[in-house]
């Protein structure tokens, strides 16, 4: 994106929204306001509206009440600021395409129709690839690549539309440890240059050592932009870990959380 | 052999064959990654609707399959994208309905009918210099219209949300794209028949698709594999006295399952 619009800060800014499906409900009343250079952690359990909160800042659901910005523009329009990394549940392993070719997915846009991609695509994609550690693997078939190599695709190709911020949904849902780790310090870092992140993950043992803030949604959203779990959060009828705020001993949440989900 | 290119109908087919592999190539690629394999045998088993209604009102056939062609991929693919209860079942019940038409049609209309079969079973060898130019028609508009949108379609059939968060016009493509197959499948209707369509149409990009990782080159291939697969299928049906519409259906299966076979035997095969 050349022109940036109006510097607006929040980022995004969600007031009174209730969303969902049909009849059904899966968000209500969420007030949201995500500021610059913040790193935000969003946990709630399945079906607690954590993606369908997603597909609303991009503008793939209409909310039924409230309003949202992004960048003080509509979703619609916004989004294109918006760098998304999609929850990929199902993978076709034999879908025919090539690393770069899915980066530069990124570089789409209502400018680029009609157009072949440009030189300038090309450096930007180059650099991305660069960024997430996959240059060597830029011509190998996207089938071919492991879970966490494909994650940090899915990244660099957020990273081509040169974001504003990142949106990541379950970023590490099948990626083994060592992977997540590559996965979280690569977010961190991108943090540290001014990227803002807003990341879904139920890995709360994870990312408790990298988010800034942590909200939890389960239909209502519990956010307050700090770090700690809170009273109502609790309540919210997440089984948002109390031992966290108790004891300070994440393990024993993630233990506990994962057994409750199993 | 050489002395049957002299005939005019020989040249007619082997230009059909080349006509239609490129519009093969290039949709059937799009079709089988998109994977609209059923939606396109629908469509074409509905058109026949169009042939049966347009023989009983005394209108040209062609133009009766195109309309219900072009009618059924709009309305198909709308089934499939905006219905959640079981799209391939109201798919499946239209495609039955259209031939039913067809058939009822046929019954109510007097007299002879045996040129009915040239458009289920295909005719290649009666391909008339109007069918060649409404072919070549066809093949200006599909490989105009993918070229124009070429990376739009790869982002879409790969994952579609995230080019919509692109603001590419997902929705206009995917029109686009049931509108092309419509249009395909009129054209391949005088080749192989509407009953076999959905081979020919998917049979060549799949095979480019087990062995090259890149959208281009499948329809590159694919094109060149129809064009095999037609033009091998015809003299071998004029060799043996066979119907040619059926033995160009039979090459591409038995290629198909040839290709199934190196894949497998090959797992690790270099890419390209």
């Amino acid at each position: 994106m050349t022109t940036r619009p109006p510097q607006a800060s929040p980022l995004i800014q969600i007031q009174d929204l209730s969303a969902g499906y049909n009849d059904e409900m899966v968000l209500k009343d969420i007030n949201l306001s995500v500021e610059p250079d913040d790193f935000i952690g969003l946990i709630g359990p399945n079906g607690g509206g954590k993606t369908t909160l997603f597909k609303v800042i991009l503008g793939l659901i209409k909310p039924k009440r409230g309003t949202i910005k992004v960048l003080g523009l509509s979703p619609e329009k916004g989004r294109l600021h918006i760098g998304y990394v999609p929850q990929f549940t199902y993978f076709d392993s034999d879908f025919p395409i090539r690393v770069r070719d899915v980066v530069l997915m990124g570089r789409l846009g209502p400018r680029h129709l009609f157009k072949p991609y440009s030189p300038e695509d090309d450096r930007v994609v180059d650099a991305c690839l660069d960024r997430v550690q996959l240059s060597k693997l830029k011509s190998t078939s996207l089938g071919e690549l492991s879970g966490g190599q494909r994650q940090r695709v899915y990244i660099a190709r957020a990273l081509a539309s040169e974001p504003e911020l990142l949106l990541l949904d379950e970023p590490t849902i099948s990626v083994d440890a060592e992977a997540t780790a590559q996965i979280y310090e690569l977010l961190h870092e991108l943090n540290l240059q001014g990227v803002t992140i807003l990341l879904i993950s139920h890995d709360l043992n994870v990312i408790s050592s990298y988010i800034k803030t942590i909200g939890c949604l389960n239909r209502t959203l519990h956010y307050h932009g700090e770090k700690e779990i809170t009273e109502d959060m609790i309540q919210s009828g997440y089984n948002c870990p109390v031992e966290l705020i108790a004891h300070g001993l994440p393990h024993r949440v993630l233990a506990k959380h994962e057994e409750r989900n199993q | 052999m050489s002395g049957i290119l002299s005939y005019t109908f020989m040249q007619n087919a082997l230009a059909a064959g080349l006509l239609v592999s490129l519009a093969c190539g290039v949709i059937g690629t799009l079709v089988v990654l998109k994977r609209m394999v059923f939606i396109s045998g629908g469509v074409a088993h509905t058109a026949y609707g169009g042939i049966g209604m347009a023989f009983y009102f005394g209108v040209n056939p062609i133009l009766g399959a195109l309309t219900f062609s072009l009618g059924a991929s709009l309305l198909m693919g709308y089934i499939q994208r905006k219905t959640r209860q079981r799209p391939d079942t109201l798919i499946g019940v239209m495609w039955a309905i259209g031939m039913a038409i067809g058939i009822i049609f046929t019954d109510l209309t007097p007299g002879y009918k045996s040129d009915l079969m040239s458009y289920l079973f295909g005719s290649i060898l009666a391909v008339t210099q109007a069918d060649l130019w409404m072919m070549l028609v066809v093949d200006v508009i599909v490989i105009g219209v993918t070229i124009l949108f070429f990376k739009e379609f790869q982002a879409t059939a790969f994952d579609e949300s995230f080019a919509r968060t692109r603001n590419v016009p997902v929705d206009l493509l995917y029109v686009l794209l049931v509108t092309m197959i419509g249009l395909a499948v009129v054209m391949l209707m005088r080749v192989v028949g509407l009953i076999m369509i959905i081979a020919l149409l998917t049979v060549p990009a799949a095979i480019g698709s087990l062995f090259l990782k890149n959208m281009g080159k499948i329809m590159w291939l694919a094109t060149g594999l129809s064009l095999v697969f037609t033009t091998g299928g015809l003299l071998l049906s004029y060799a043996f006295n066979l119907t040619s519409g059926a033995t160009i259906i039979l090459v591409s299966g038995a290629a198909y399952l040839v290709a199934l076979l190196v894949r497998r035997l090959c797992k690790r095969c270099p890419d390209e």
